[in-house]
């Protein structure tokens, strides 16, 4: 058994190829954010009655899936796991690449973006988005501190299992803040749920373990590097558990509403007949986000193969996005019941379903962001020595596992 | 009034009027914090403003109140859904006896107001006077505020805004609502466009006044009559009242 060595990634026209491909992403939400900010939102599918669209989407999966792609790292040298210590610094490096994307549509989605100073120095103490602001960068300094722990020679193990049990923490209380900005909307029958924060938790924990796989398979592949079969095929098994609890948590969410009378119109909204709505969230969220990925991942006759893991995590991925989407947008498709008991009309969508029809321009801003974030991490990879050269099935210590 | 109280407000009125002449040749945005700091250190926190609306008195073919709000402000609804609309008639049919009323729906100014509560920034804020503002200022477009609204009470500038009122700055970006034609109390005019409006028309449906003032019209209405506050399982105590839903 070898000891593990790491390196920088080496500049392959392969690498710049794909630098340039999301350089073009980039490039492209960068003049969406110009346009937008231009003509005002005017020109995006959002609008009075859907406030927050596609971009928020994107933004907040970014969000949740940096915090659960930071577990691999807290596997590692907080719950001691020694097979995932090897690949702990990508995981620390992918965090903080997902939060700068998930951030970076989030702001640029402002309608005030040139304020964006006042947002990080005027705070209201009450708000859950004022301490989400917290939450974030705080989260930034510490991941950097963490993955300089990991990295850096002579660091007492004592010191990085401190580290990482504070980033641990730290990522509890981002997820459950980002729950919470929905759990917290008491007006809203789609949200007003203490489950959303853990809900948020779950599926960070599902979203950024299949991001970061993700992420593993491709740069493995790119750079001509292995990815032991053992601990790819152990963390395939724990994403196909962590897809198990979300849907475990969703169905807790939909069952607990459906107790509760006020909320039962909304669940027949999400549940039955709400259109589009309805069939994201069976077939989207529910069958093509959940239930396709644990036959993948657990069916006896299929072995956990890289191409089954790939198509797994990706699935986990798109799944995500369509349950961001349900719950994001359908939470405000669904009109409020400001008047219960009575049928309501008037020239502001009281009493009807909400209408919206988002424009490419909040895609590119969306796929920006999660171009940015990529970027990020090739670029950490470059000049960092992150990824292990040497992961093969002999090197991953798993006796202790 | 007595010569030493007329001189003080002479002399107020000298000094606005000096602040708003500073302000011309200011930037837009400069002009627009002297304005709102001049409405913020008027607010006496010993009134708290509010409005009673009789749906009774409300008829559905009406909509005076929403047309004078639009003039006053230099909002305008033209059926799109990114239209703003600071005031709005609202509707309801009884679903058991199938009875029909109309009535306003606005800012209720509630007394503990969700939208101040999750503004990241402070920009959504409360008056000593209980009136619930946007510092235009401050706001940077997140609209959380509209998220946390149970009553659908703010708007989101989706384009550039012409014809402004120099009373009312509105913004591109920014949210707004109805602030209970915070100018005119500041003025001291004790009324608001609808209310006004709602005289007008000869209908008398809405009564503005100071709630905490017992004597006041309003106070004694809401005594005398059974009135309601939307979403009351809310409890956020709202300044707008409805009676005869």
């Amino acid at each position: 058994m070898e000891r593990i060595k790491y390196s920088e990634l080496r500049s392959t026209p392969k690498l710049w190829g794909l630098l340039a491909i999301l350089g073009a992403f980039i490039g492209a939400a960068a003049l969406t954010v110009l346009y937008i900010e231009h003509h005002g939102h005017i020109v995006t599918g959002m609008n009075n009655q859907i406030v927050w669209g596609v971009p928020h989407v994107f933004a907040i999966f970014l969000i949740v899936a940096a915090s659960g792609s930071l577990n691999v790292s807290s596997i590692g040298s907080v719950f001691g796991k020694q097979d995932y210590k090897p690949v702990a610094r990508l995981s620390s490096l992918l965090a903080m690449a997902l939060l700068m994307g998930g951030l970076a549509v989030l702001v640029l989605d402002l309608g005030r973006l040139d304020r964006l100073i006042i947002a990080m120095t005027t705070y209201n103490f009450k708000s859950i988005f004022a301490w989400n602001v917290l939450l974030y960068t705080g989260f930034l300094g510490i991941v950097a501190i963490y993955l300089y722990a990991q990295m850096a020679r002579g660091v007492h193990s004592f010191a990085l299992k401190t580290a990482g049990m504070v980033a641990f923490l730290w990522r509890l209380a981002l997820t459950t803040g980002t729950g919470s900005i929905f759990g917290w909307l008491v007006a809203r029958n789609g949200y007003d749920a203490a489950i959303m924060a853990p809900l948020f938790i779950a599926m960070s924990f599902s979203f950024g373990l299949a991001v970061f796989m993700l992420t593993m398979i491709g740069t493995c592949t790119l750079t001509n590097r292995r990815y032991a079969v053992e601990l790819r095929t152990r963390q395939a098994r724990l994403l196909g558990l962590f897809v198990a609890v979300v849907l475990y948590f969703t169905l807790v969410q939909h069952v607990s509403n459906l107790y509760v009378v006020e909320h039962q119109a909304f669940e027949r909204f999400i549940l039955l007949r709400g259109g589009i709505y309805t069939w994201l969230f069976w077939l989207g969220q529910v069958f093509i986000g959940g239930i396709v990925p644990l036959i993948l991942l657990f069916h006896p006759r299929l072995d956990v193969k890289k191409g089954l893991v790939i198509l797994a995590a990706a699935l986990v991925v798109i799944g995500g996005l369509i349950q961001l989407y349900v719950i994001i947008i359908g939470g405000q498709a669904f009109p409020l019941e400001i008047f219960p008991g009575y049928e309501v009309s008037s020239s502001f969508s009281d009493g009807i379903i909400n209408k919206y029809s988002p424009t490419y321009l909040e895609f590119v801003l969306g796929f920006g962001g999660m171009a940015l974030a990529t970027a990020i991490t090739i670029i950490g990879m470059k000049i960092l020595r992150i990824m292990p050269v040497n992961l093969s099935d002999e090197n991953v210590d798993i006796t202790q596992v | 009034m007595s010569k030493e109280k007329i001189a003080n407000l002479q002399r107020r009125n000298f000094l606005k009027s000096g602040a708003a002449l500073a302000s011309v040749t200011l930037a837009s945005g400069v002009t627009l914090m002297a304005l709102s700091q001049g409405a913020a250190a008027s607010a006496d926190p010993n009134i708290r403003w509010g409005l009673l609306i009789d749906t009774n008195k409300c008829p559905s073919d009406c909509d005076d109140c929403v047309s004078a709000c639009s003039n006053e402000h230099g909002w305008e609804n033209n059926g799109l859904l990114t239209d703003p609309q600071w005031i709005r008639k609202v509707t309801l049919k009884d679903k058991q006896t199938g009875r029909e009323n109309s009535l306003p729906i606005m800012c209720q100014h509630c007394e503990k107001p969700p939208c101040v509560d999750v503004c990241p920034t402070g920009a959504s804020f409360k008056r000593a006077d209980g009136i619930v503002l946007v510092d235009r200022h401050i706001c940077i477009g997140c609209r959380y505020c509209m998220m946390a609204c149970p009553f659908k009470a703010r708007s989101f500038v989706h384009e550039k805004v012409e014809g402004q009122k120099s009373y009312s700055p509105r913004g591109k970006g920014t949210v707004e609502g109805c602030n209970m034609c915070v100018h005119k109390l500041d003025a001291g005019d004790g009324t608001t466009a609808c209310v006004q409006a709602c005289s007008a028309s000869g209908n008398g449906a809405m009564i503005f006044g100071d709630l905490n003032d017992e004597n006041s019209e309003i106070s004694q209405a809401l005594a005398n009559y059974p009135s309601v506050e939307l979403r009351d399982d809310l409890r956020l105590n709202l300044g707008v009242r409805y009676s005869n839903i």
